[in-house]
């Protein structure tokens, strides 16, 4: 009986050592037992809030000794004695604060995310895997690795962040993995890569919506779609100021003969869609002033990328500092080199491009086993690639891409939606290309003046983007760069015939010629995800771009003199709402007002007093929000349900446009009612529509824009970590106006430099510099950017400085 | 006597022990302690208990402390406990001692059990 009691005891113990030693599901998917140990769970993550980040430590891998010193803010300043400790350093200070960021991102990016999030995200893996993720980052690697200098730096960056991996006991791992019962993953060079890819598919990867133009093509004509989807928009202020000559193109690209009967005509209807495609809304801001616009004289630049935000931010500040070079600014955790910054001479900063580079092509299998294809009046062979998925918790899960001659067969039989019919379609994106864009940051961090800028940027590819840049010797510029296919007028729009070479790219634009701009008359450059150029570019360039913002800027910078660091603060947190200006007479001229019952006349006063800035305690800004939200709707929607699924709606600034200079579009009218509805009746319908909603809201007390919007920066688990988020922020503005804020996506860095006789920075991104939910940096930031201040940066000349009161630790590495 | 000493023991012993060791560490080493000391079933019980409640309570407090309960309320609103940081470090507290707390009663089992043919001969 004893004997019984012993056993029953101890199996009972057992019992619940294993039920708190596992993960159950989603509800509870750490370990409790680890998880709460104070000697191995998440204490021990809880940072102490007077924590010394000061030490000497002795890493393998380093070649001399490599001093730290971090901010009050825990920016780092690395002084390292040659360029591959420096880039060592970076990678071991990324992962000290960053690595499950860096981890859960790369792994993300070639479609292992199911290894972590368990089986919810194996369509997520296969899609990537699908476009091409890997290969992608492989072809990269590979310019890294035959390029010394390259392989060189990404190679001592990666020892730098395993040295920390390796110095970790499993309680020094990130809350996350704990959370996840996860472990943490050596790095190596491919994963930067990865994560390089990633940005491209970011940003270069939603660009086009090449499936859903395919779809309206079959529903509307070749006018009606011009309408629907301009190329050039009316209020265009372009990135390349007008009247800016262009060299004769020197490639011209010539449509196939059989374009119009083949490709334009074709009607067949595809309901083909990418599950996880790219958030399109991706923008950004960034400007430079001229010497003779400001109060220094010296020439000033601001930048404020958009993306999506979350806590860890996607940037980590630093000051990078060898004999070579000394650069301060924000890196990305994964990838060494500063990405946005200024050193000693110059400063530069990035918006989006919003080209497409990214098309399909139909592709005809020989059979069901993918081996071979119909090309050039020839059975091919593909190369399969045999795609193996581990799931936490779960037996792997395999697939199969077959590779063309353009790109993975990213759509075929086993991966595409339930209503498409048996088509397949190959992938081809310039992201797969060869390309080293690591080695651009690494020359533009160095860089002393334009031409230095000028031969970086040189050398990066994708994803396309804006650079802009200002010397202290008194130069601004601007080039889009990146590389472009040269189109012939249409190609790439739609999905294209891909049974030959004759739908192919036929070659790219010359990089010379890619838009530029330097030292404009008017004193200023802008971009704001605006097509670059007006119609003189003698390139067919379609992508998916922003007008609104390109304009409020340009027209503020237009009319300002005597500029100071504390304006252009200021233009970064600007509200002004260009689009609602434009629309507002149109609105109010045409609503019934008769129609109106006393709480919607009441929501129109308020809209027609407001006085254009979508500040967060606007209640204008949340009418206008709705009414042109659902004005689109009752326009578009209509027409665009004609297929399925739904052709992509019409942009706001699309309907704006029509709105302005159409009075009798066909649009206007309700395909389904008996009577014909006109401009009049689809603006009152929509505004009584939307009185609804906001009548709703007002009883809620939610109608200031900033509740209505409810801003909030996730942790990257997102939703299964709402505790990690920050909610409720006090922000308004929209992706219309210079702060672009909208409910989780907005200016995830803001940074304005002054190349004066002193270098005047700030900056500021809102989360923290230490990824650790248990740290006080984890998002002591978000207070000064919500209210639109920025911290004062500090570059340090040399390790002089270090006793400046500014210092707070000081880490060392050494051999 | 022996069951402060039993207390104090098992805290040292699991403490040390945690350093090293993965969290369950403890399930062994309260058990034999438990076993060498011979204590009734339900002194025993309490012993393992209490030492780990108090142990990992009170780190958990200490950290907490010099972490200006930053983490913990994160962690009490994730779990969900509302917020509530004090409700974190007792469920901290017990699910630790709970553990030890059986450990050590299943020690004291087989110990009962080993003696109990001398307590026959005694009678």
């Amino acid at each position: 009986m004893r004997l019984f009691k012993v056993f029953l005891s101890s199996f009972i113990t057992l019992i619940l050592v294993y039920a708190l030693s596992r993960s159950w599901g989603d509800a509870i998917p750490m370990a409790l037992g680890h998880f709460v140990s104070p000697q191995h769970g998440f204490w021990q993550n809880a940072e102490p809030y007077d924590h010394d980040f000061g030490e000497k430590l002795i890493v393998d891998g380093v070649k001399g000794k490599v001093d730290i010193f971090l901010d009050e803010r825990l920016v780092p300043h690395v002084f390292a004695e040659n360029d591959e400790d420096l880039y060592f350093t970076q990678g071991y200070l990324h992962a000290r604060f960053r690595l499950f960021q860096m981890d859960l991102q790369t792994r993300a990016a070639a479609g292992r995310a199911s290894e972590i999030a368990g089986p919810k995200a194996i369509t997520y893996d296969r899609e990537q895997r699908r476009l091409g993720m890997v290969y992608a980052a492989e072809n990269a690697l590979k310019m890294i690795e035959n390029d010394p200098l390259s392989l060189q730096i990404f190679n001592a960056y990666t020892n730098g962040i395993n040295a920390y991996i390796r110095s970790l006991k499993p309680s020094d791992w990130p809350l996350e993995y704990k959370l996840l019962n996860a472990e943490p993953e050596e790095w190596n060079n491919l994963r930067s890569a990865l994560l390089l890819k990633m940005m491209a598919k970011m940003l270069a990867g939603g660009t086009e919506n090449d499936l859903g133009y395919t779809r309206a093509k079959a529903i509307f004509n070749a006018d009606e779609l011009n309408i629907l989807y301009p190329q050039v928009p009316d209020s265009l202020h372009p990135i390349i100021p007008k009247g800016t000559p262009f060299a004769p193109p020197g490639i011209t690209p010539v449509a196939p003969g059989t374009a119009d009967s083949l490709y334009f005509n074709n009607k067949t209807l595809s309901a083909l869609e990418e599950s996880y495609p790219a958030d399109h809304r991706n923008g950004s801001n960034n400007w430079v002033v001229a010497g003779s616009k400001t109060a220094s004289g010296g020439p000033i630049l601001c930048n404020d990328p958009h993306l999506e935000l979350s806590l860890p931010s996607i940037w980590y500040e630093i000051q990078l500092s060898a004999p070579s070079s000394n650069t301060y600014g924000v890196s990305l955790p994964g990838v060494p080199f500063v990405i946005i910054g200024f050193n000693n001479d110059v400063a530069w900063g990035v918006t989006n491009a919003q080209r497409d580079v990214k098309d399909y092509f139909t592709i005809r299998f020989r059979d069901e086993t993918k081996k071979e294809y119909w090309y050039n009046n020839e059975w091919q062979p593909t190369e399969l690639k045999l795609e193996r998925i581990n799931i936490k918790g779960q037996e792997p899960v395999y697939d199969t891409v077959a590779y063309t001659v353009f790109g993975p067969v990213m759509f075929d039989r086993s991966f595409q939606n339930a209503a498409s019919g048996e088509q397949n379609l190959a992938v081809k994106w310039i992201a797969h290309a060869p390309s080293n864009e690591g080695l651009a940051f690494y020359h533009l961090n160095r860089a002393r003046n334009y031409a230095d800028y000028e031969k970086a940027i040189s050398l990066y590819d994708c994803p396309g983007q804006n650079f802009i840049f200002a010397s202290r010797s008194g130069d601004i510029a601007i080039w889009q760069q990146g590389k472009f296919p040269a189109r012939w007028e249409g190609q790439g729009v739609y999905v294209m015939p891909g049974q030959d070479d004759t739908y192919d790219w036929q070659g790219f634009i010359p990089q010379k010629e890619n838009p530029h701009s330097l030292n404009p008359s008017q004193g200023f450059l802008q971009s704001a995800n605006q097509r670059p150029v007006d119609k003189s570019y003698p390139y067919f360039i379609p992508g998916s771009y922003i007008t609104a913002r390109g304009t409020a800027i340009s027209e503020k910078l237009d009319k300002m003199q005597n500029i100071r660091t504390d304006d252009m603060k200021q233009l970064l947190y600007d509200y002004h709402n260009v689009e609602a200006r434009y629309v507002r007479p149109v609105l109010l001229q045409h609503i019934k007002t008769d129609e109106l019952d006393d709480n919607e006349k009441k929501h129109l006063t308020a809209f027609r007093n407001w006085d254009l800035n979508a500040t967060p305690e606007s209640t204008g800004q949340t009418i206008y929000q709705c009414w042109v939200d659902t004005l689109n709707k009752v326009i578009f929607a209509d027409e665009m349900q004609q297929s399925f699924p739904s052709a992509p709606m019409p942009r706001l600034e699309t309907m704006i446009e029509l709105l302005i200079k159409d009075s009798t579009s066909h649009f206007y009218d309700q395909m389904h009612t008996p009577t014909v509805e006109t401009r009049a009746d689809a603006i009152t319908n929509a505004f009584k529509r939307a009185c609804v909603r906001l009548n709703t809201a007002e009883k809620e007390g939610v109608l200031e824009w900033a509740k209505f919007k409810k801003p909030t920066i996730y942790h990257l688990l997102k939703e299964a970590v709402p505790a990690l988020a920050h909610e409720n922020l006090h922000v308004g503005g929209y992706n219309n106006t210079i702060n672009a804020m909208t409910k989780s996506h907005g200016p995830s860095w803001r940074m304005i430099v002054e190349l004066g006789k002193e270098t005047e920075a700030y900056g500021v991104y809102p989360a923290g510099q230490n990824g650790n939910p248990g740290s006080r940096f984890y998002d002591d930031f978000i207070e000064t950017w919500e209210r639109g201040d920025l911290y004062r940066l500090w570059f340090m000349k040399s390790t002089s400085d270090k006793t400046d009161s500014r210092v707070k630790w000081t880490m060392q590495l050494q051999p | 006597m022996k069951f402060v000493l039993s207390i104090i023991l098992n805290a040292v012993l699991v403490y040390l022990g945690g350093l090293l060791l993965p969290w369950w560490s403890l399930v062994p080493i309260i058990f034999l302690i438990s076993a060498i000391l011979n204590q009734n079933n339900i002194a025993s019980f309490l012993s393992g208990f209490l030492a780990i409640f108090c142990l990992w309570a009170g780190m958990a407090w200490i950290i907490d402390q010099q972490n200006h309960q930053i983490l913990s309320q994160r962690i009490a609103n994730l779990l969900p406990l509302q917020g509530n940081s004090f409700l974190l470090i007792l469920i901290t507290g017990l699910i630790g001692g709970i553990v030890a707390g059986l450990a050590s009663l299943s020690g004291s089992l087989l110990r009962s059990h080993k003696t109990a043919p001398d307590n026959y001969y005694n009678k």
